[in-house]
């Protein structure tokens, strides 16, 4: 990042913002923002040395992630907020008080790995306890699931909400505009938050070669009084006040928002493309230099806070690296919710 | 005696009063219409949905994730191709979450030819459905069988794909589903709707019962001794009549069973029946290459080789893109009574 970039993003944070959030909240956000880079570094490094197979995640977006995560409803049941992830959502499940170590396991495909049993690429969380759906590896389907948890709580009234996120180039799919028709159904409006998360690529496809719109939440626009916003997603507080008036909005109206949020992406889009450091914005740095420049926080502090992290993922992978890996029958769980009859074919061919 | 479309009725409103289904929908399956077959005519929980197929998998998806136990269709099966990665994540939903998401859902849908419905409106699915693995597959022949296979469908944790044989629709059965009344008459007085305005009507619906017909459990259709015939669908009234005529004409003693469950399928049951005859065909609508019969055929040769007779038989669908139009290209693509009969005879006629 060059130091021009870096002090253009900084005096885009406005300093009358950050004095609106408790200084301890602040730095609640900068740890775990740290634990969740941490942790995917952690992961690509786990990828390259051969101790996984596949890594894709989410390093550049903690700072929007750590917001929307730290302001989840909680729990189970349509009472508190579904969420409908893609796969670079570590933040927002650390912010939700995940334990790193688990997404290690699920890294080694260990069968500790409480996400899928050592089946599905890292970063593809299950918790039904806190309502976090199933998070696949098909970009976008999401986008329609969460119609059905939308509809339940439409139904079912309070005020848990359900959240969905996804990539931008994933909103050519039909499954996004699925989402906002029926979000926006006259019959019944669907207290949806529908966030897209624009790094500017797919890939390796830049997305302005591809999109034409000046921005995806113009897609609300086509939506009578749908509300919609772009904001600066390496900014933890732009990002935590534009998520906290969109919550607001979905859990008091009980009608959808479209919120799209800019971020970098550091690592590229995953292990197939090598993983490697790329030269955008990052939004713990820029975070950084802010906190110092208010004195919220110290280099002090903030070095020893990197330590502290970095010893906690040492010791979990250590730990990882003692649990064994799903035995070969394991399969055959899991494929039917009543199990398998004696008759049911297994033996792969004749 | 009710038809094949007022039995589901009736099963899914037995599924609103008395397990708990709250969401039924999908293309015009609310009113006024109830559905192109009239399959969800006057139901309380039938809503119209978007026209989009994949919104309508995700809707239901996420409604069982939720812990609905919702049913939604698709108007034809035909335009459920473009839902499969979803119908991939409703069957791999327990599996992929280490067993943490079930996903209990009905997805109905109208299946296979016989209405002169053309290209797009005459497709079978069999074989497809059955690769989605963790995903039950069931396809009723009669108003009964479809009546207990919906409240089984809907009881279950797993996603059910309800295959609904369009031709079938409107035959009537030969037997009274528990709390039907006799009078047919009566009964289409009750649940149908008017032609016409239909604003201020309402379904009077008759004191159903409980009736389950357990998932993975084939229908002896037919007893019989010398061959057995493993069908489903809308092949399974066709294949019956011609085991009866056999029987009645003195010429074959035809077994015939009637899957009712394609996944998990009933294995036992097909076993027993081959290995009391020694002669076998598979017969379903559905297209030649990678058909579902096909799978039954292999495991046949390969488990039961030598209790076999003679060589055991397929008789299915052509593979071509298409049923066409014209009576005369359906009739080609497609088996046919006489197909049938000329099949079964063919069957009983090679020496041992």
């Amino acid at each position: 990042m060059s130091k021009k970039a870096s002090a253009d993003n900084v005096k885009s944070m406005s300093d009358a913002l950050y004095q609106k959030l408790d200084q301890k909240l602040l730095l609640k956000i900068h740890e775990i923002m740290i634990r969740a880079r941490v942790l995917e570094e952690r992961l690509i490094k786990m990828s390259k040395g051969g101790e996984g197979f596949f890594w894709i995640g989410g390093p550049g977006e903690e700072a929007f992630n750590v917001a929307l995560g730290l302001q989840v409803k909680k729990g189970r049941g349509t009472d508190y907020d579904f969420l409908h992830l893609h796969y670079r959502s570590s933040a927002i499940m650390l912010a939700m008080g995940a334990q790193p170590i688990d997404t290690i396991r699920q890294m080694r495909t260990a069968v500790t790995d409480p996400y899928s049993r050592g089946r599905n690429f890292v970063n593809h969380y299950a918790i039904p306890e806190w309502n976090v759906m199933p998070i696949a590896p098909t970009i976008e389907t999401q986008y329609s699931t969460c119609i059905g948890t939308g509809i339940a709580q439409a139904r079912t009234g309070g005020d848990g909400i359900t959240i969905v996120n996804g990539g931008d180039a994933g909103t050519a799919e039909g499954d996004f505009h699925s989402c906002l028709v029926w979000s926006n159904r006259p019959a019944l409006p669907l207290p949806n938050l529908i966030i897209v998360t624009n790094n500017g690529f797919g890939i390796s496809t830049p997305a302005r070669e591809q999109h034409g719109e000046e921005h995806i939440s113009d897609w609300a626009r086509a939506f009578k009084g749908m509300p919609f916003k772009t904001i600066n997603g390496n900014d933890p507080v732009e990002s935590w006040f534009a998520i906290q008036e969109a919550m607001k909005y979905v859990r008091t109206q009980r009608k959808p928002y479209l919120l799209e949020t800019l971020t970098s992406r550091l690592n590229g889009h995953s292990s197939s493309s090598g993983a490697n450091r790329v030269n955008e914005p990052d939004c713990i740095t820029l975070f950084e230099e802010k906190l110092l420049k208010l004195e919220i926080t110290t280099e002090d502090h903030i070095a020893k806070t990197w330590e502290r992290c970095r010893k906690e993922s040492d010791a979990d992978y250590a730990q990882v690296k003692t649990e064994p890996f799903p035995e070969g029958d394991d399969i055959w769980n899991g494929v039917f919710a009543d199990g398998l009859n004696d008759s049911y074919p297994k033996k792969g061919g004749s | 005696m009710a038809n094949m479309a007022q039995a589901i009725r009736m099963a899914l409103h037995y599924g609103e009063e008395k397990l708990g289904v709250k969401e039924i929908f999908g293309e015009d399956v609310g009113a006024p219409l109830g559905g192109v077959f009239t399959v969800t005519q006057g139901l309380k929980n039938a809503w119209n949905s978007p026209l989009d197929e994949r919104g309508i998998v995700g809707a239901a998806l996420g409604l069982a994730w939720a812990g609905f136990r919702p049913v939604a269709e698709i108007q034809f099966v035909d335009y459920i191709f473009n839902t499969i990665d979803l119908l991939k994540l409703c069957g791999n939903s327990l599996w992929c979450s280490g067993g943490k998401f079930p996903a209990p859902m009905v997805i109905m849908t109208p299946t296979g030819s016989g209405i002169h419905g053309s290209i797009y409106h005459s497709h079978s699915f069999d074989s497809i459905a059955s690769k989605i693995h963790g995903m039950k597959v069931v396809c009723p022949s009669t108003p009964l069988d479809a009546y207990g296979l919906m409240i089984s469908a809907i009881k279950d944790d797993n996603p059910v794909l309800y295959l609904k044989p369009k031709a079938l629709l409107r035959a009537k059965g030969a037997e009274l589903i528990p709390g039907e009344p006799a009078d047919e008459k009566a009964l289409k007085e009750m649940i149908d709707a008017p032609i016409g305005d239909r604003s201020k009507w309402k379904p009077r619906w008759p004191e159903l019962e409980e009736f389950e017909i357990p998932l993975g459990q084939a229908k002896i259709a037919k007893e019989g001794t010398d061959a057995t015939i493993i069908t489903h669908g809308r092949m399974a009234p066709i294949c019956l009549d011609v085991a009866r005529n056999l029987r009645d004409e003195g010429r074959g003693d035809v077994e015939v069973i009637d899957l009712l469950t394609l996944i998990p399928y009933d294995w036992a049951t097909i076993t027993r029946s081959i290995r009391k005859t020694g002669r076998v065909i598979f017969i379903n609508e559905e297209t030649e290459i990678s058909n579902f019969g096909e799978h039954l055929f292999r495991r046949v040769i390969d488990e039961m080789f030598y209790e076999l007779a003679v060589r055991p038989r397929l008789l299915c669908g052509k593979a071509v893109p298409g049923i066409g139009l014209s009576p005369v290209l359906e009739y080609a693509s497609v088996p046919q009574k006489s197909d049938v009969e000329t099949a079964i005879q063919e069957l009983l006629a090679e020496p041992a």
